[in-house]
């Protein structure tokens, strides 16, 4: 048993759900309980769906429990099939329905339904949403494919047989699924970067697919293992089954994306085009499509510089991240984890790659405790870790599920390839205060003019904070109904007394002397150089942080 | 005269019985409303992570750094061995209440799994009342979606909290349901005006604070979907007024009214008071009457409001109702609303909401009242729709707020005319 006040992913079912969601065709019948259908509103208000998930509840009753609730599952199956005539049917149940053992796989299997039919077997008290995806995408394949299955010692496919088949190379995009991170257009932009490299997309899955589009996938020379979290399984079967490549470089970023088609060419056996090839100390050409080496280059992002970065995500994009904020942003990782613990050794390995031990949990306390102890200067986490960053007074940029109805633009915003690179520059800069403009607001600030009430050429007549800050909240409450129903979110009591008791004890170190010195220090590193100085007295055991102490410390934390 | 009963339909309108897939949360989903009403209660759902799911899910909770609800989240273990099980209870409570020492009521909520495996949480709350020696008060009811809909676990927990409820026979007026806290005092305000000094609510503010239950005790309604602490406060010798719920203008100056009789209000001062109020409210109605009036609305089951509802967009705002759905009637609790919708009203009592929006395709209703999951399928397709959801979260009752409840219902039919998108 475990206590649980937010949770990362849903059970396992509702994995199964954006799966069947995500494609046309499909059908699902879950056997659950009345409640359970609120896993709709998912799919209906964050992804702003305009159709019903295609999901049957049997919405069984405690009344039902002495009776009969196998015929309730039969009569559920046998009505959805006529009323929604899917061309592929998944049978399952939630977490009360299989304390009940009705079995429903078992009994839409002895019913002669006319339409492939996968038995969803979904551990509700072991596993998790993202896992119930990937097994959900999995079985179902397997399913659809088991009639084209090559007999054992059938040698595989060449991945080059394009080659001799006179036709362009085709690869697979598998993963992408509704609920997951900006899917819909990573499919776009990679499918235009595939094109680019005269690389065909054969299917797309589950996102859009049909059941037959999935019986095609092994007419392609390749899969394109895009979010692991969900195509993992999946591609090491087609690969043990069909021998089909798996491309597994997740193309997030300007590097990972030319890796990701350097990795493609070598599958494909395609050759290498110059513009890929790889230049020591320099991004090679195609890199330069996207306009992230460049502004990261430009005098303006050299405030960037050590920023102390701390993510937390789903793997797929912690890792990226990782990688993006330490080679391609020039930042510091001072924090790298995720709650896909399916995926924890690859997320352990990114982390240590960077001198880091990775954080793998799902309790989002853990991870707010986590972020104030690195002292971290930016966040990029998910839509939790944009509510513990404004707690604790830091920038964040969301990048990766559980989603929001923020985290569905209705603008173009990949997170893949070169305009993903560009997304992404533009999206976690953004939190942060511009370069330039950080120090011009600091040799200015003592003018009159930037005194408070003093800012608008508009004179008396400029708004006021006050009424501004009034209008944000009544827009608030307006939109509440959407977001949240807003309770007063009451401190934890004991917590914040404690801190504050530490933070007058360390405040009452300082003498005047040290205060002064202090206050010459550009006020945007001021605040670090207060904290390093106090973490340096409490190290050293001072009694006083005076001028000398400070410099001191300076000196220390230059090393 | 203000002062008079619904005139009684001599027969209520035929209705439609359904049992089928039911688009409704289930009573877990009340926690998102009783947790503000009693900020020193913390609500424990002993279940599964879709419990943990529904409930961030249908409240959209991501803000809170410490919520007064969580989920004890049954592991394949506590499956394996319900000994185990309780001990695990134990110690997870040991460790919340050590984290939350500001917490005096915890709820222990069953939820579907824990139904089906029998775990016992009234025992459970009686060893953890042991335990921990009346310093932290231990309750129990279920909200799960195989016993109860929707509001239904408000009912449930209110229940629970009867047994404390101490006797004494002093004459006071007792409100039964949830109300936001400013409307609770412009009620509470208006009944002393009337002469009524003794007002309680059930729940209280602070979950100690509980207000005592006898035979001088007159009970109103809040809320419609309060059938079994409605029965179980008459056991203890309470009287149960009958009013309509206090929505619109007329409903609330009705339930007052009820009030009033039952406490000797001469019928002169009760005009004198509410007069003003009636007229203020009718004002405020006004310009949200001229855009809902002659539209046509058909009510999906959700929250049992439903009936209560449609009874005063019809009469006080001339909608034309298509169908009044409800998830299930209490005909004793719901008589006056009844009563006063057009003898005509197709009601429908459960749900299998294939057939359901079969009849709302068929109809083209103006506006739809339903759960979220179904709103933006139905826009899609044309039909305008009002979330049932924020009539939970929002002030709602009495004759003040009125025209706040009509504008939920015209901003969309209002929202469509400003849209020019062709």
């Amino acid at each position: 048993m475990e206590l649980t006040l937010w949770t990362y992913e849903g059970p396992p079912h509702v994995g199964a759900m954006r799966i069947a969601t995500s494609m046309e065709g499909v059908h699902y019948v879950l056997h659950a309980p009345q409640g359970d259908t609120y896993a709709d509103l998912l799919f209906t208000m964050i992804e702003r769906r305009g159709l019903r998930p295609p999901v049957t509840y049997t919405t069984f009753q405690a009344r039902d429990l002495g009776g009969d609730t196998a015929e309730l599952v039969q009569r559920s199956i046998r009505q959805a099939v006529e009323r929604f005539q899917p061309e592929a049917l998944l049978v399952g149940e939630s977490c009360t329905a299989e304390l009940i053992q009705d079995q429903p796989g078992a009994l839409a299997a002895g019913m002669n339904l006319g339409v492939p039919m996968v038995n969803l077997e979904l551990p509700a008290y072991s596993k998790k949403e993202n896992w119930g995806a990937a097994e959900t995408f999995y079985q179902l394949v397997r399913t659809l494919l088991k009639s084209q299955l090559p007999a054992p010692g059938t040698p595989k496919p060449s991945p080059s047989r394009w080659r001799e088949e006179g036709r362009r190379p085709r690869v697979n995009l598998l993963g992408p699924s509704l609920l997951g991170f900006r899917c819909r257009d990573d499919v776009l932009e990679i499918t235009r970067l595939l094109a680019e490299h005269g690389i065909d997309v054969a299917v797309v899955a589950p996102l859009g697919a049909r059941p037959a589009d999935l019986e095609r996938i092994p007419t392609a020379d390749a899969n394109v293992c895009l979010y692991p979290e969900v195509a993992g399984p999946v591609c090491s079967w087609l690969e043990r089954s069909f021998g089909q490549p798996v491309v597994r470089t997740v193309p997030i970023g300007i590097g990972a994306t030319a890796a990701f088609l350097r990795e493609l060419h070598g599958v494909l056996d395609l050759a290498l085009p110059a513009e890929l090839q790889e230049v020591e100390g320099q991004p090679s050409e195609a890199e330069r499509r996207s306009r992230l080496p460049w502004y990261s280059k430009s005098v303006d992002s050299t405030y960037l510089t050590g920023k102390r970065v701390f993510i937390f995500a789903d793997a797929t994009h912690a890792i990226a991240a990782a990688r993006i904020a330490s080679k391609e942003l020039g930042f510091q990782v001072v924090g790298l984890g995720s709650y896909s613990r399916e995926q924890a050794r690859e997320v352990r390995a990114a982390a240590a790659e960077l001198g880091l031990e990775a954080l793998i949990t799902d309790d989002y306390l853990v991870v707010e405790k986590a972020m104030g102890e690195a002292a971290a200067e930016l966040v990029l986490g998910t839509q939790m870790e944009r509510h513990s960053a404004k707690r604790l007074g830091l920038p964040c940029a969301v990048i990766s599920a559980p989603l929001h109805v923020q985290d569905v633009p209705a603008r173009y915003s990949p997170q893949m390839g070169w305009e993903g690179a560009n997304v992404i520059f533009d999206s976690w800069v953004h939190p942060l205060m511009m370069g330039l403009e950080e120090h011009l607001i600091g040799m200015f600030r003592h003018d009159f003019e930037f005194v408070d009430g003093h800012r608008s050429h508009l004179g008396d007549g400029a708004p006021t904070a006050a009424s501004g800050a009034e209008l944000e909240a009544a827009t608030a409450t307006a939109t509440a109904t959407v977001s949240t129903p807003a309770p007063a979110a009451a401190p934890a009591p004991g917590t914040t007394t404690a801190a504050d008791a530490v933070r007058e004890a360390l405040e009452s170190l300082w003498t005047a002397d040290g205060e002064a010195e202090l206050a010459k220090i550009p006020f945007f590193v001021r605040g670090k150089v207060r904290k390093n100085t106090e973490a340096f007295a409490r190290e050293r055991g001072l009694a006083r942080i005076d001028a000398e102490a400070l410099y001191d410390a300076k000196a220390h934390f230059s090393r | 005269m203000g002062v008079s009963a619904p005139p009684i339909q001599p027969s209520p309108p035929d209705i439609l019985k359904e049992s089928g897939q039911r688009e409704v949360f289930c009573g877990l989903t009340s926690i998102v409303w009783l947790h503000r009403r009693m900020p020193d209660a913390f609500f424990l759902v002993v279940g599964s992570r879709t419990c943990a799911h529904l409930i961030q899910s249908a409240a959209g909770v991501m803000i809170f750094a410490e919520p007064r609800f969580g989920t004890a989240i049954l592991g394949e273990r506590d499956l394996a061995g319900l000994a185990d099980a309780n001990e695990e209870l134990d110690r997870l409570v040991k460790d919340l209440l050590e984290r939350r020492p500001e917490i005096r009521t915890l709820f222990l909520v069953g939820s579907c799994p824990s139904e089906v495996i029998k775990l016992d949480l009234a025992k459970a709350a009686e060893r953890l009342n042991t335990q921990l020696l009346g310093r932290v008060r231990v309750l129990n009811y279920s909200g799960s979606g195989i016993e109860t809909t929707f509001t239904q676990g408000e009912d449930n927990a209110l229940l629970a909290m009867l047994p404390l409820l101490p006797s004494s026979d002093e004459e006071q007026l007792l409100i039964v349901g949830t109300l936001a806290d400013a409307v609770e005092d412009r009620f509470r305000l208006i009944f002393e005006r009337l002469g009524i000094t003794t007002v309680r609510s059930l729940p209280p503010r602070r979950s100690t604070d509980l207000p005592p239950v006898g035979k001088g005790t007159r009970v109103l309604l809040a809320q419609p979907f309060l059938s079994a602490t409605a029965r179980a406060l008459q056991h203890r010798g309470a009287t149960l007024l009958s009013a309509p719920y206090p929505f619109g203008v007329e409903g609330s100056r009705d339930w007052m009214a009820a009030a009033a009789n039952a406490f000797g209000v001469p019928s002169d001062h009760f005009n004198a008071v509410l007069a003003p109020l009636v007229e203020r409210g009718r004002r405020a109605l006004e310009p949200h009457r001229q855009v809902l009036s002659g539209k046509r609305l058909f009510l999906l089951p959700d929250s049992q409001m439903e009936i209560p509802l449609a009874r005063f967009l019809s009469r006080e705002c001339g909608m034309e109702l298509v169908e009044v759905g409800t998830p299930y009637l209490d005909r004793q609790l719901m008589a006056a609303d009844l009563a006063l919708l057009p003898p005509d009203t197709q009601l429908s009592e459960g749900q299998d909401v294939d057939l359901q929006l079969e009849r709302v395709r068929a109809a083209r209703p103006d506006l739809v009242l339903c759960g979220l999951g179904l709103a933006n399928p139905l826009e899609a397709e044309g039909i305008a729709t009002k979330w049932s959801i924020e009539l939970v979260f929002s002030p709602i009752h009495g004759c003040d707020q009125a025209g706040e409840l009509a504008e939920l219902f015209a901003r969309p039919l209002r929202r469509r005319a400003l849209l020019q998108l062709s």
